[in-house]
């Protein structure tokens, strides 16, 4: 009796802290909003700058600063210069949700540049839409992202391909490249970018005429995957298709290994990280993923963004940084396009972007809000990351 | 694969995470019997054990894995937890200790969460070493290193050597736990308190000290578990003991909460029937249908598999 007392506090407490945190958007809009200077123009963006996917936030935002402060120095907008104001949201899809709020009715940001993650961006969606403030997310590939039910939310924009397409990519890769024929899938079951791709790429692979043998999941924040892996290698895959974050990835990839999985692994742009090598030691020499750019090819264009960053910040740019910076210089060319700097007509601007010279490829949003881009896959190689081949829509 | 080895391997894999549960909930199972207090932080000291081992392995680990370093970074993280252990119960729990027992309950949460948020605030000290370490997670570094092959076979079934050793000490500190708590003085003493902390402090036996070593011991055997298991899955963050800890307790509950071979008992069976649900099911179901079993257990032998009931005499 005792006990059941002591287990109805503990979960009183935990509903309680839950409780506090939901009422942060709240208090955060009651404060007396602070409006920006009348000669700057505030950039919003919510980026994951600790948490899981760390390196995520720190790329996508070294690229922003790196494409406001040339914007700056060229001039700026209508006469007005740019500032940018970053909130932390740890991965965490509340905290963006409460960061987006934060942004927007209290800092009342012209545009909201951000999240990387798709059930992050999912969080933020509605806040942007319903305060009519445009949103550009660099890097989030669920399809839902932009849409509302059947409908597009007007004020949500992405500068990348979408998962159907991503999914398909590495379908036809495994089968059609690798010549494979049997695959198990690994997916992250709490997270809605894992399970979309997992599910594009599994439709696409048996429409091939390829075989998934296995199809397990996990929870963000387990440790153990053995379980799961042994299940799978017991069912004898040739590859193991693992649509994860770049943490979790790098995990498993060195489980499958202790293991003796001897096969590739392979997944989506959720891999690309410094850090994957970094924890993987090896474990993933030999897999596959698919990405938004590499910092290979040869375009003048990209070069020299690979120059600018590695000048800046010391280190080689990853596609999260790539698209970063293509949603910053996106939002800044609609700016400049837009008749005035109010939410909707900012919004117009963007949605009629056609044809813009990104660094991770031409940028046309169709009617979904979405870019029509091609995808390349980076193979890893002695613990490093290899160009391997692009792929068109 | 056949059938057989894949079961072995599932039982290889399901003693390693069993192992973890089982020398968590022994701390949990201790500080029951000793305080008749839920001892919430324990999952998080499990946590700080593993950072310990981690900040120690950065300053002073002499870099190369070796035995000594693994030594070092062990018996290093296990003193600083037993530390830490004493201080929660001197200063959060002792001043409680004859308040309603709720009060000491909410108390050990509070202390969780001091522990499991303050580890997430960003760095204050950043030379030698960046603390409290934030949200991020971090690796942990190879304590030992293998040579070439890092696994052995057994009938097919493969085991990472680390996990072999994790294995050998876990349970060498079980049987040591288990002599201390049945063969030495304190361990007397402690069963004494346990029994009934009045008259054993009438019998002239200085409860406060035994408490305090209790809680000492059982937080060390945390910062065990936390480098064995980080030893052989490598990422750390603040709040990786949270989950860790609500299942260890499950475990000493399952084993009879205040017996210490219960606790040991409730780890491996948690550890394997997580295991085995998560590889011959759907791997979603693993802790639904794990505890599930662990309720039909309880319904069946309600004091745990170890629990004796207790009839309180009028």
């Amino acid at each position: 009796m005792r006990f059941a007392r002591a287990l109805t506090v503990a979960a009183l407490a935990l509903a309680v802290a839950g409780c506090e945190k939901k009422q942060e958007p709240a208090a955060a809009g009651k404060q007396q909003a602070a409006a920006p200077a009348a000669d700057t123009i505030l950039i919003g963006h919510v980026a994951s700058l600790t948490g899981e996917q760390a390196t995520f936030g720190e790329s996508t935002d070294n690229a922003i600063k790196l494409a406001i402060s040339e914007a700056n120095a060229n001039g700026g907008v209508k006469g007005k210069k740019l500032a940018l104001k970053t909130y932390d949201d740890q991965g965490k899809p509340e905290e963006a949700a409460v960061a987006a709020t934060r942004l927007i009715v209290q800092d009342k940001v012209a545009v909201l540049l951000g999240e990387v993650a798709s059930s992050r961006s999912l969080a933020i969606a509605p806040i942007a839409d319903t305060n009519k403030v445009p949103q550009i997310s660099p890097t989030s590939t669920n399809p839902r992202v932009t849409k509302d039910g059947d409908k597009t939310r007007p004020y949500v924009f992405r500068v990348c391909f979408i998962d159907p397409f991503q999914g398909t990519v590495m379908a036809k890769f495994a089968h059609e490249n690798l010549k494979l024929k049997r695959v198990a899938i690994l997916r992250d079951v709490g997270n809605d970018y894992s399970v979309g791709l997992a599910d594009y790429f599994s439709a696409k692979f048996k429409e091939l005429g390829g075989e998934v043998v296995s199809d397990q999941s996990f929870k963000a924040g387990d440790q153990d995957f053995k379980a799961q892996l042994t299940a799978i290698k017991n069912k004898n895959p040739q590859l193991i298709y693992v649509p994860a974050y770049y943490t979790d990835v790098a995990l498993i990839g060195r489980q499958a290994r202790e293991l003796g999985f001897k096969g590739p692994l392979a997944g989506g742009d959720g891999w690309d990280s410094a850090k994957l090598y970094e924890i993987a030691q090896g474990a993933l020499d030999g897999s596959y993923f698919s990405n938004h750019y590499t910092h290979e090819n040869p375009d003048p264009r990209v070069q020299n963004f690979v120059k600018k960053y590695k000048d800046t910040y010391g280190s080689v740019p990853d596609a999260l940084a790539a698209l970063g910076y293509d949603a910053a210089l996106v939002a800044i060319d609609s700016m400049k396009r837009a008749t005035d700097l109010t939410g909707p007509a900012i919004r117009d601007a963007i949605e009629k972007t056609k044809d813009f010279h990104g660094v991770a490829g031409n940028i046309t949003l169709d009617e979904n809000h979405n870019a029509v881009k091609s995808a390349v896959v980076i193979g890893i190689e002695k613990n490093t990351p290899k160009y391997v081949t692009t792929v068109e829509p | 694969m056949s059938r057989v080895t894949e079961f072995l391997q599932h039982f290889v894999n399901g003693l390693s995470v069993g192992t973890i549960y089982a020398l968590i909930a022994l701390g949990y199972t201790m500080v029951y019997g000793v305080l008749k207090l839920i001892n919430f932080a324990h999952g998080d000291v499990y946590m700080v054990g593993a950072f310990s081992g981690y900040y120690l392995g950065i300053v002073g680990g002499g870099g190369e894995p070796s035995f000594f370093r693994a030594a070092y970074v062990t018996l290093g993280a296990m003193i600083a937890c037993a530390l830490l252990g004493f201080v929660i119960e001197r200063f959060a729990y002792r001043p409680l200790r004859h308040r309603a027992r709720l009060t000491a309950l909410i108390t050990a949460i509070g202390v969780s969460f001091l522990l499991e948020y303050g580890f997430q605030l960003s760095p204050w000290i950043r030379t030698p070493v960046q603390f409290p370490p934030g949200p991020s997670p971090r690796f942990f570094p190879p304590l030992i290193d293998f040579g070439g092959e890092r696994s052995i076979e057994i009938l097919g079934a493969t085991m990472p050597k680390i996990d072999l050793l994790g294995l050998g000490v876990a349970l060498g500190l079980m049987l040591v736990l288990q002599f201390i708590v049945y063969r030495t003085r304190f361990g007397t003493a402690m069963r004494a308190v346990s029994f009934d902390p009045q008259v054993a402090g009438l019998m002239g036996i200085p409860v406060n000290r035994i408490i305090s070593w209790t809680f000492m011991l059982g937080s060390a055997l945390a910062a065990a578990a936390g480098i064995i298991n980080a030893s052989s899955r490598p990422k750390i963050e603040p709040l990786f003991g949270l989950i860790s800890g609500l299942k260890a307790f499950v475990a000493a509950v399952l084993g009879g909460i205040g017996s210490v071979p219960g606790a040991m008992a409730g780890g491996l069976l948690l550890g394997l029937t997580e295991e085995y649900v998560a590889g011959y099911t759907d791997s979603s179901y693993r802790d639904a249908i794990a505890f599930t079993v662990l309720i039909l257990v309880l319904l069946v032998r309600p004091a745990g598999l170890f629990g004796r009931v207790t009839v309180e005499k009028v």
